[in-house]
């Protein structure tokens, strides 16, 4: 009976997460075309619904309408297999992220969070890491010169910001004594917004280290040469078309997602309020459940702005500048915040 | 359930194993690879070892194997060409693969000291894990990462003196 149940809570928490997942992915397509929009001085879609918010179901609907092309000269079963290696990885790894209060559960089963690993932090990463093959094998199946240039620039790339990513990382968990993720969030809860890793923990540069580690893992923009559009065309997904081109697309963004999440849990105190206790806890349990939810939704929010913000703002690295960045600045700024956090604990 | 999941993955490693003897073209084999290692990887879970299985699946699956098919597509290795064998190799090979194996069995099941690892609900958690690693088995642990220091330090070493030896010829 218990078993029963489990399985019952855990399909229902999956299909409910994936479906706000991929709903999320289809209006961060809409924020970024509307904020690149504005950046660039016009308006973004404007024409479909109310301030263009359907603009992503018509965006949806045309690529399950165009005509899927496979070319004759591509190796077919990696071919088809890429595109699902991308989105699966993508969407996968959001199943270990604490959305909300745990303490709220219904008959011993958590509402916000599908599991709760020991080692959350490094299933993400594991998981992540797997998303490269995604990359690598559409480049190598497709038969293309440009396709491969791409995905063998994305190989490199993401193996190189891998490591400065997963040190950078390294002080957060330093600081928490724990690799699970619903721990961390809840060492950073005490004063609100002072004792957040990034403030409070003096994780400050970790987190920018992150942040552009993590800029250049999910490919984009200052980092996006793996689909470089003036040198490659497309780079690793020239030979995809309809519902095969839009799950890298939708990959890309779920990606984005995740990284949103995860600076969320590490640096930015997760679903605690920013006003540590300031505000009364709510005795209402819909609004002390919906609270959490609130800023956890707004500090992803804000890190998925910055991303659009980012991408108007500066150009992309030349290949050259982008391996020197990871591997000559990044990398030992990111063993440097590990040993000096280290020598903080220890003489605190 | 257990042994449900370790039946499922034990035989999706050897499937894996065989399969990646078998396929002619390198990236095929490089994939079969992969699912040898993250199947291996589900059994260290199994076995309780949360650590270890992660650390499996990110260093492994997620950074060798990613080099091992870059490699792969930047040379763009064709098939291989499938030769038959010496026949010496064939009949002196399979008996002594046997033998080994047997050898290897026999020596495994009498070393008892060794310790137990059994599938089960308990997990051994990282604390536990770094706790024995940075106390009772420090010292093979640095060895190890002198080694890899080492090499590290030959391959440095090795790509140094391609470069400087083509400088030498060319200033000849």
């Amino acid at each position: 009976m218990n078993l029963l149940y489990f399985f019952i809570w855990s399909l229902l928490k999956v299909i409910v997460v994936t479906v706000v997942m991929l709903l999320g992915v289809a209006y961060t397509v809409l924020l970024e075309r509307k904020l690149v929009g504005r950046i660039q001085n016009r308006w973004g879609p404007s024409r479909v619904g109310p301030f263009g918010l359907l603009q992503p179901l018509v965006d949806g609907a045309k690529s399950f309408l165009k005509e899927d092309i496979i070319p004759t000269a591509v190796y077919k079963p990696l071919y088809l297999l890429a595109p699902m290696i991308a989105l699966g990885c993508a969407l996968i790894s959001i199943a270990v992220v604490p959305f909300g209060d745990p303490g709220i559960a219904v008959s011993g089963f958590r509402l916000f969070q599908i599991s709760d690993v020991n080692i959350g932090l490094l299933v993400i990463l594991g998981i992540t890491s797997i998303g490269v093959y995604g990359v690598a094998l559409a480049g190598w199946s497709s038969n293309n010169k440009y396709s491969l240039l791409g995905s063998l620039r994305s190989s490199a790339q993401l193996v190189s910001y891998e490591l400065a990513l997963g040190l950078s990382l390294v002080g957060v968990v330093l600081r928490a004594g724990s690799l699970n993720l619903r721990v961390i969030v809840e060492s950073q809860a005490s004063k609100g917004l002072l004792t957040w890793n990034i403030f409070g923990g003096l994780q400050i540069f970790a987190f920018f280290i992150y942040l552009m580690a993590a800029y250049a893992e999910t490919n984009r923009s200052p980092f996006d040469l793996p689909e470089a559009e003036s040198e490659l065309t497309a780079g690793y997904h020239t030979e995809y078309s309809s519902m095969k081109f839009a799950m890298f697309f939708m990959a890309e963004y779920a990606n984005m997602i995740t990284v949103g999440c995860v600076a969320t849990m590490l640096f930015l105190g997760g679903w605690t309020s920013p006003l540590g206790n300031i505000l009364p806890t709510p005795q209402n349990i819909v609004l002390r459940s919906l609270l959490p939810i609130f800023w956890f939704v707004l500090k992803v929010f804000s890190f998925l702005f910055l991303y659009v913000w980012v991408r108007g703002t500066l150009p992309r690295f030349r290949y050259d500048q982008l391996m020197n960045f990871g591997w000559r600045y990044l990398l030992p700024l990111a063993i440097l915040n590990i040993v000096g956090t280290s020598l903080w604990l220890a003489y605190k | 359930m257990h042994l449900i999941l370790f039946l499922l993955f034990a035989g999706l490693c050897l499937a894996g194993a065989i399969n990646l003897l078998l396929q002619s073209h390198p990236i095929n084999s490089a994939l079969s690879l992969i699912v040898v290692m993250t199947s291996l990887a589900v059994l260290y879970l199994l076995l309780g070892a949360e650590f270890l299985a992660a650390a499996q699946v990110i260093v492994y699956a997620g950074a060798v194997m990613v080099l091992f098919t870059f490699v792969i597509m930047l040379l763009n290795a064709g098939r291989e060409e499938r030769t038959l064998g010496s026949r010496a190799a064939r009949t002196v090979g399979f008996p002594a693969v046997v033998v080994i194996l047997a050898i290897l069995a026999t020596v495994i099941l009498h070393i008892q000291g060794l310790g137990a690892a059994t599938m089960q609900d308990g997990i051994t958690s990282t604390e536990d894990l770094s706790t024995i690693l940075f106390t009772k088995l420090l010292l093979p642990f640095e060895v190890t990462s002198v080694l890899i220091l080492i090499a590290i330090l030959g391959a440095v070493a090795l790509a140094r003196r391609g470069d400087g030896d083509t400088e030498r010829l060319a200033g000849k």
